[in-house]
């Protein structure tokens, strides 16, 4: 017997909440094969079964919140030589006789029906179907391949097809999954709105940052105007040459790279043994969605260039609105940025992110009319960088410091910044 | 509609050609007296004369050349290389002048001439009577090359060469000559030149081939229907121009391809097809493109056995659309 417990799935959260349980007790479960769906404040996950059994018991029911580390259920293990459990054969063959029983018979359906190469590795015209028929992972990982090596063929998506929507409604309800998250009932006033487990996550977050975090706030202002023409001339070659928009978004996070490589101080996070400097620099890009606000994470972008950056934020973006973030994905973030300047605001005071010391907010970049060199009056345009952080990590000078090191950065640039 | 050898449907198809407009005339070795070694031209020698079937020297450089001549004088020469092995010392007039005529003068001029080779093995037929030449010349732009495998499209593919106003190097596989049987319709029955043909519809997997492997592969698909696996077969027909769209859609249609040929694999039709595939299907795949082919050796040898190795058959195309199906 083996317990399952409810999972760490990020490093911040602290409990979750049974979805759907995606197999039933007396169920045989494969090891890696999805046995219980669960929704975190950050991301919603389906767990792997962490061995191969029969599933014996489910301790927590669909629906219930329960700390980390909680037993949820309990598989009973599958003895057998064998890494996979293939059914027993009825009679021993001859060939079965010949083999010793300890050994693993080399053959090529050896990983048939199990979580071998030949099952995740799927041809494109099954890609193709299951893309259509938004067939999930945990279907997928039901649908009995009948190829070469378990590999799961294009009909037997189709017959897998054709078999679930005979009964439509019998098995209806275990595609949501994929379905996209319905839209948030339009509030009425007068009424209260039920706390999504997102609206929670972000509450508790923010207040335990507000409690614990001394913020302080400062703000430079930014001369935009080289960078502005420098986006006018590039985003046509460069949504050509990558198929994405180029946003001043890369832009910005390349030029805190480049601050917080100036000010390390400011890349680190607050503990009582002291404050912890952080090697990589990852750097959290706030992206609203539906019901709230999810922070996915651009890991080492230090190492990265404007384009690399370009790519990995958009793709980010995407996966958080379709709701296919990983754990990794939102995890590990060292500085946040944040863009609320879309939205026209000017001036944004925004909350650290915890164990974070730091997060900018880009505001909107607006024409207005500066003075310049010799006196001059020069229309330019100009944005606000809002710095929030943590005053027990690092003071005043050096956030300044870290704000005249973007600033320079941006307003230096030119067309000898590389962007590829 | 009556049930012809393929061999009949060549020579019927030169004949009304020849009866239906004067400027098509014969030319070749042993065309006229004797009616050709397969007796393709049999009888026309006594119907036409010798001005319009002509014995030629030994010499195919002469053969094409002199259809080269004729063809730009406003004549429609049906020339016949005795067998495809022989067309070597022919390879500067086809490629160099023929091909490249209408090129040359930017269109002014036109080569309106069909060459006739009987290709192919499995006739015991050792180096010089049994090659395969279709990748050979289907690479060089300006040239048409068709391959038909039966007696209808033998019929109908030649009646459309011989009106076709640019050169088409016609190749009938010697063995389906006699081997293969079927209706041809009557009338005026002409079939366009770079059009393949589904001969078999099926779901689960295409086969494609041209010439003798296309009986071949009807034969397997029969067999592989017995065992469960519908296949498909398409008949390429012509292999330049060569239909993309009827190749793309079948591939689309089942997402598994074989392609057949006995002629040898490197750079083979099947590269091509493949090629095709790849560049336009490669999202519909549910396996990577197969290939049957000949091995890449100089010839086909004498040896019985040998020959046999050599040659794909009904057993190899099935052990090979059964890995495909297995896939």
């Amino acid at each position: 017997m083996a317990s399952v417990k409810m999972p760490q799935l990020g490093e911040s959260i602290t409990e979750g909440t049974i979805s759907k349980w995606l197999k039933q007790p007396g169920d045989q479960v494969k090891k890696y094969e999805g046995l219980v769906e669960i929704i975190t404040d950050k991301v919603n996950a389906e767990v792997p079964a962490p061995l191969a059994g029969i599933l014996k018991e489910i301790k927590v029911k669909e629906g219930t919140t329960v700390t980390v580390g909680t037993e949820i259920a309990v598989i009973e293990e599958t003895v057998t030589a064998g890494a996979t459990q293939r059914p027993a054969p009825a009679a021993p063959t001859e060939t079965a006789a010949a083999v010793p029983q300890d050994s693993p018979s080399p053959v090529l359906g050896e990983g048939r029906g199990g979580g071998s190469d030949s099952r995740t590795r799927l041809s494109p015209a099954v890609r193709a179907l299951i893309e259509e028929h938004r067939i999930s992972d945990a279907e997928l990982s039901r649908i009995e391949g009948s190829g070469i090596g378990g590999r799961v063929s294009k009909k037997d998506v189709e017959d897998f097809v054709a078999k679930r929507t005979q009964p439509a409604t019998a098995n209806g309800e275990q595609r949501q999954t994929v379905a996209p998250a319905a839209a948030p009932p339009a509030p009425t006033p007068g009424t209260t709105i039920p706390l999504s487990p997102m609206r929670r996550a972000i509450a508790a977050n923010m207040l335990k940052s507000k409690q614990t975090i001394p913020h302080a706030w400062t703000v430079a202002e930014v001369d935009m105007t080289s960078v502005v023409r420098f986006r006018q001339t590039a985003k046509d070659s460069f949504k050509q040459r990558e198929g994405i928009d180029l946003t001043f978004v890369p832009i910005i996070v390349k030029a805190v790279v480049e601050g917080l490589k100036a000010v390390p101080v400011l890349n680190a996070s607050w503990s009582e043994q002291g404050v912890v400097l952080h090697k990589d620099i990852n750097i959290g890009v706030a992206v609203s969605v539906d019901d709230g606000l999810i922070v996915p994470v651009v890991h080492q972008a230090d190492r990265m260039s404007i384009s690399g950056l370009a790519k990995a934020i958009d793709d980010l973006a995407k996966r958080a609105r379709a709701g296919k973030l990983g754990i990794p994905d939102v995890q590990g973030g060292t500085f946040t940025v944040n863009n609320p300047g879309t939205f026209g605001t000017i001036l944004s005071y925004s909350i650290i992110a915890p164990p974070q010391a730091g997060i900018l907010a880009m505001d909107a970049i607006v024409k207005r009319p500066v003075v310049v060199e010799g006196d001059a009056i020069a229309v330019r345009s100009m944005m606000n960088l809002c710095l929030s952080f943590d005053h027990r990590v690092l003071d005043g000078v050096s956030a300044a410091r870290f704000l005249q090191g973007v600033r320079r950065w941006l307003e230096g640039f030119s067309e000898q910044v590389p962007l590829y | 509609m009556a049930v012809k050898t393929v061999i009949e449907a060549i020579r019927e198809g030169m004949d009304e050609e020849m009866a239906r407009d004067e400027s098509v005339f014969l030319i070749g070795e042993d065309v006229g007296n004797r009616g050709g070694v397969f007796l393709a031209t049999d009888g026309l020698y006594k119907k036409y004369g010798a001005l319009r079937v002509i014995d030629s020297p030994l010499a195919e450089s002469c053969i094409v050349g002199v259809a080269i001549g004729a063809a730009v004088n406003g004549m429609r020469p049906i020339a016949e290389i005795q067998f495809a092995d022989f067309i070597a010392p022919a390879m500067n007039q086809i490629i160099e002048e023929a091909a490249r005529f209408c090129y040359r003068t930017a269109g002014d001029f036109n080569l309106p001439m069909v060459i006739r080779a009987p290709w192919g093995g499995g006739v015991h037929g050792a180096l010089y009577h049994s090659q395969s030449i279709e990748a050979t010349f289907g690479h060089i732009p300006g040239l048409k090359v068709v391959v038909p495998g039966t007696p209808a499209d033998a019929k109908g593919l030649l009646k459309a060469a011989v009106r076709d106003p640019d050169p088409v190097l016609y190749l009938e596989h010697k063995r389906t000559y006699r081997l293969v049987k079927g209706d041809v319709p009557t009338g005026d029955h002409v079939v366009p030149i770079g059009k393949a043909d589904v001969k078999r519809e099926g779901k689960d997997l295409t086969l494609i081939a041209y010439g003798l492997m296309l009986t071949y592969c009807l034969e397997a698909a029969e067999t592989l229907a017995a065992e469960g696996v519908s296949a498909e077969v398409l008949d390429l027909r012509t292999i330049k121009p060569i239909d993309q769209a009827a190749i793309v859609a079948t591939a689309k249609k089942t997402g598994k391809v074989l392609v057949v040929h006995e002629d040898n694999r490197f750079a083979g039709i099947a590269a091509e097809v493949m090629a095709i595939i790849m560049e336009n299907a490669f999202d519909t795949l549910d396996a990577p493109v197969m290939r049957l082919t000949g091995p890449d050796v100089p010839a086909m040898p004498f040896n019985q056995v040998l020959e046999e190795a050599f040659m794909p058959n009904v057993d190899k195309i099935l052990a090979k659309a059964r890995e495909l199906a297995a896939y």
